[in-house]
This record gives C-alpha cells, structure tokens and sequence, in this order.
C-alpha cells in the first residue's frame, strides 16, 4: 500500500461528531467545570450513548469496532476542548476493557464490557504506589490466597476515576517471593467491603478529571476476580500500559493542537507597535515550530494507531508517540503562554488551563524517561519487539 | 409516514467569502449541512420513530456528499442525489422543478426543508410544483389525523397554522435539537442506499429547467462604518441626535 495521508471518510465523519460535540457540549461550560474541578458525569454518558467509548470493543460485547485510530481521534477531539475528559476513554475501554477482552473469561467480559462501552459502569486501573511508580515490579500491594478467595492488602496512589469508579483492575502480589513472576491481575468491584477510598484534590492540573488514593485492608475478593493467571499480572500490566499510552498521547495531541489553535488567534488578534504580534518574527517563529511539531507528533500518534489496528508490534512505536507528544505539548503551552503574555499568565483565556494539563503527559502512563528507555532499549537490540 | 427532507450544503457559517474574478471563491471554503436543514432532519426522525415509515433525503446537484452522509448517518433510510450537467447553472427555480421531480418519485406524506434553502424560495416552489400547502418557518409541528399543525414565529407573537397533508413544512431555528450522528449511525450510513438520478431520469429535459435568473454580478456587503458617540448633557446630546438623524442619515 501507499502512504495515505487522507483520513476515511468515515473518520472524517467521526472527527467531526467528536468535534462538533465537544465544541457545542463541552465547550459552554468548560472553564466553569474546571475550575470547581467538577467530574461531569453527564458529559461521559452523552460520549458513551454516541458510542465514544465502543471503538475497540467487539459488536457482541456492545462496541463498534471502529478501532484504535477511531478511538485516537475521538479523544484527541475531546482533549483539544477539555484534556480532563479524554481519561475516560482510558478508564473504561482502553485500560479495563482491552484488559478483560484479552485476558478476561466470557463471564468477566458479560459482566463488563457492555457497561464500560454504554457508560453504566466506570472504570479505572490500580498500579501505582506511594512507593511505587516507574518500578511497577516494586509495588507492594499483596492479593493472597484463602480457600475460595484472595484477601487483598495494600495502598493504590494516584489512581484516575477513584472517586466515581463502580470496577477496576487491581495489580498485586500473589506470591511476593516470585519476584514480577508472582505479580497477578485482577477485576474488582469498588462495592467490595474493605476498600476506602481518599480523593486526592490538591493537584496542578487536570481538574475535572477525579483521582485518588485506594487503600485495601483484608479486603476479599472472590477466585472469580482474578484476571487471566496467577503469575502473569506484570505481562497483562504492561500490555494494558501500551493500549493506555495510545489513550493518553492521544489527549496530549488535542492539547498541543488547543495550544496552536489559542495561539493562531491570538496571534493575528493582539495588536503591538500597531500590527498584529504574528507579524514580529519571533512570534512568527513560534508558530512555525509549533505547527510542524503538532503535525509531527500527529503522525506518531496514528501511526502507533495504525500499527495496533493491525496487531503489528507497536510497543515502541507508541512509546515514540507518548514520548514526542509529552514534550511537544508541554513546549506548545510553553509557547502559547509567551504569546498570550500577560493574559495568559490570567485566568481570563485557556491557556492557563492548558499550561497545568499538559504537565501530566510527561508523566502519566509510564514518564518520558521510561518511554526512552523503551525506545532506546529497543533500537539497541536490549529489549525484544513486540 | 413517509417523508421527504430537502438538503443541501452550504458554506461555514465561518467561513469568509470572498469574490474572485465576478464570482464567489469556492476554493478552501468548508462545507456544512444547511444548519436549518438539519433541523429538518431531525424532525423527520422523530415523526418517524413515533409513526414509523422512511425518510429519504432529496438534494439536487452534487455538492452534497458530506451533508448526505451526515443525514443518514443520523438515521434517515436512504437518499436521492439528482447531478446533471445542465443543474450548473441554475437557479431557485431550476432547483426547485427537479427536486419536485424527484419527491415525486417516492410515496410521501410529508416534505420537509430548511426555512432558508435558495434564497428561502426552494422548498415554497416545490410545494407550488406539487400542487401542496406549505408552513414557513416553523417552530413546532404536530401531525395528526391527517392534518399538520405548526407553529411559526410572526413580529410579535405567534401564529398556529393548520393544512392538510401530504404538506411542505420548512423548518426555523427551535424546532428541535439535531442529534449527533453515533459511530453506530456512521458505520450504518455507508451501507444505505443513495440513488443517483440524472434529468433524463426525472422526464426533464435541459430546457425544462434552465434558468430564469441570470446573476450580473457579485459585490460583498459595504464594511459597517465606526459608531458615533454623541456627548455633552442629555438635552443638547438629544437635540444634535435629532438634527444628525434628520439631516445626516435621512432617518426622520
């Protein structure tokens, strides 16, 4: 086949159902939302009845299976209004809902999946630690076996969706003495007795987008939670990472385009030294190196789409996109920021908005220095493609 | 119910138009569903999910592919695109003989269009090509009974408005909120069928439908000149608005 450039024309009518809904649905209110750091519920529903969240999901299991590149440019649609609301794309099909549908058995995939694509259900996925963040295999949360059951101990830290969660996937130590060998997945119910959750409020960005602390004590959880096999928690982890990090570049692609387009306008708006600041070469030049760094970081994010939709190897090529998006969207603030100068430094336009929320691709679902170690291990022959 | 939606696509409401050698620049300008017509469409399909039936979408000339997906993506059944050569230089006149021609080619109950397709003369034509009762600019519509009912705004109030149908109906801003196509609705639309139908097709002939409107010439509106602003006490600044209004803007 040849490059194509050109979108279908049914991704180009899904590009414009996700642009027209996020600029007339979420757009109204957003700056609002966001700064009484509100979880609009309501919002994620109207995604989930037009079938935002069914793209990677299987007709039998209530999706659509308009694929990964579909599903990239959805969230980055909705990002590009409010990065807050592209997390549930990764709290209910990408993380939870690829997880079971690979490893889940068809009773876990009937009582979860059709809920995770029509918005009954809301998802999240338990990794993170207090003391546990880049090392994944350093986590300390421990799932041990009891006749018919697992008693769950431990701390989850940072965990999206905490506070409004009906299920999730929960990584923890079935057998601490194996090492990530003993590492094992399972699927919860946030109902289960013994499960507190704290929400975390104090937090530089992303402020309509509820995250928290989960803390399991000699919680039990049914034999019938567990997720694929025991021992394969740290493999099913990092296959549930790589289908995350495609969710969330996706959402920093929206952002870094928000940052341009902000930028563009105001830009030919601002008037100093009576011309508009696009005008000054400098300004000119800040635009020029945003335009082609969100078109580059573009191409990265749906070529790892591209790959996934057609089951090719795609683990380093999503680590690229992540990687590149983290950094472009953050210089993209940055350079809005300088733009919109003092105004932007106020509340009064999004670009403040959008400076705290692009911080978080440089950090969430694995920080760019792991997604470097991925893309160089890989180029130096130290870790195998897959 | 059967019903028939006129549709056609227009410029952005964003987009800037521009004149280029005596005619307006297409090139580069986005193209949009008429937004009033999307409230049509919409309308069909809440008649439909409540009385059953098929809507089909009706557009001449083929400068509509995007809003054709849209409308069926949104759940109409199936289309009819009329393209011919000889529709390029029509007028409302011309658009609205075809578009006549081919409603006639499907059972129907009801048409429905935009309130401002064609310089808002398209869709009142093609109830006079029908023979039909026509409500313009309609804010809420009830069928029932055989009767169609609606509701149309007028300076000052409103004005309900009974007809028989089959009846055009044109929708106006308010009469519903256009859904969003789902992904399920856009997989489906690539499906529906669109029938393409050439002038030979509908009996016309070229001459049938050529123009009775030739345009002479394109000029954009005169750019709105600065506001003034009168100061001084109120007295005297009421006095000198008076003198400008009269002497200046011809106004009283």
């Amino acid at each position: 086949m040849t490059i194509n450039f050109d979108l279908t024309e049914e991704l180009q009518d899904i590009r414009k159902v996700a642009r027209d809904f996020a600029v007339k649905e979420i757009q109204p209110t957003v700056d609002e939302d966001d700064k009484a750091h509100r979880f609009r519920r309501d919002l994620v529903q109207k995604m989930a009845d037009l079938g935002f969240f069914g793209c990677v999901i299987p007709e039998e299991y209530g999706g659509n299976e308009m694929g990964w590149l579909a599903a990239t440019i959805i969230a980055e649609e909705i990002s590009r209004v409010h990065a807050s609301l592209r997390l549930p794309f990764n709290m209910n099909p990408n993380g939870p809902g690829c997880t079971i549908l690979r490893y889940g058995t068809e009773e876990q995939k009937i009582k979860y999946l059709p809920g995770l694509v029509d918005g009954s259900l809301l998802g999240m996925f338990a990794i993170t630690e207090p003391d546990s963040g880049s090392d994944v295999g350093s986590m300390r949360t421990k799932a041990i076996k009891d006749g018919d059951s697992y008693i769950v101990n431990g701390n989850k830290m940072w965990i999206s969706n905490a506070t409004v969660c009906d299920m999730g996937l929960l990584y923890a130590y079935t057998d601490p003495a194996k090492k990530i060998k003993g590492m094992t997945a399972f699927v919860i119910d946030m109902n289960t007795p013994g499960i507190t959750i704290e929400p975390i409020t104090d937090k530089l960005g992303t402020w309509g987008a509820p995250v928290g602390s989960i803390t399991f004590e000699n919680c039990r959880i049914p034999a019938s939670a567990l997720l694929g096999q025991e021992g394969q928690g740290f493999k099913i982890c990092m296959e549930q990472l790589n289908d995350t990090r495609l969710g969330c570049q996706a959402g920093g692609l929206g952002l870094a385009q928000a940052c341009l387009d902000a930028a563009l306008k105001y830009a030919n708006e601002r008037q100093q030294f009576g011309v508009p600041i696009g005008k000054f070469q400098m300004v000119t030049d800040m635009i020029a190196q945003m335009a082609t760094e969100v078109d580059a970081a573009r191409f990265l994010v749906y070529r790892a789409a591209f790959l996934k939709d057609r089951g090719r190897p795609c683990t380093m090529e999503t680590s690229m996109g992540k990687y590149y998006v983290g950094e472009v969207v953050n210089k993209c603030a940055d350079y809005a920021m300088k733009i919109y100068g003092s105004y932007g430094y106020s509340e009064e336009y999004p670009v403040a908005r959008y400076y705290r929320d692009a911080k978080s691709y440089q950090i969430v679902e694995g920080t760019s220095n792991i997604q470097k170690l991925i893309i160089g291990e890989t180029m130096l022959g130290y870790r195998k493609r897959i | 119910m059967n019903i028939a939606v006129l549709l056609k696509q227009t410029f952005d409401t964003e987009a800037k138009i521009e004149i280029a050698g005596g005619a307006i620049n297409k090139k580069g300008v986005g193209l949009i569903i008429n937004p009033y017509d999307e409230y049509a469409v919409e309308e069909a399909l809440k008649l439909k999910e409540k009385n059953g039936g098929e809507v089909t979408i009706i557009s001449a000339g083929a400068d509509t592919p995007d809003a054709m997906r849209q409308a069926l993506a949104m759940g109409a059944d199936k289309a009819i695109s009329v393209e011919d050569p000889a529709l390029a230089g029509g007028d409302e006149y011309t658009t609205a003989v075809v578009l006549a021609k081919a409603v006639s080619t499907i059972p129907y109950d009801l048409v429905l269009a935009g309130w401002r397709e064609g310089s808002a003369q398209v869709a009142v034509r093609v109830a006079e090509e029908l023979g039909l009762p026509h409500i313009n600019v309609v804010t809420k519509l009830d069928i029932d009974g055989g009767k169609a009912t609606a509701t149309r705004d007028i300076e000052g109030g409103n004005e309900i408005v009974e007809v028989p149908v089959p009846a055009v109906i044109t929708a106006q801003k308010g009469l519903n909120e256009p859904r969003y196509p789902s992904m399920k609705g856009i997989m489906q639309a690539k499906k529906k069928p669109i029938q393409k139908l050439s002038l030979g097709d509908l009996g016309l002939s070229a001459d049938q439908v050529a123009a009775k409107v030739k345009v002479q010439s394109y000029f954009l509106p005169s750019a709105k000149a600065a506001g003034k602003i009168i100061g001084g006490e109120a007295p005297q600044a009421a006095a000198e608005l008076a003198r400008l209004l009269r002497e200046e803007a011809n106004a009283i």
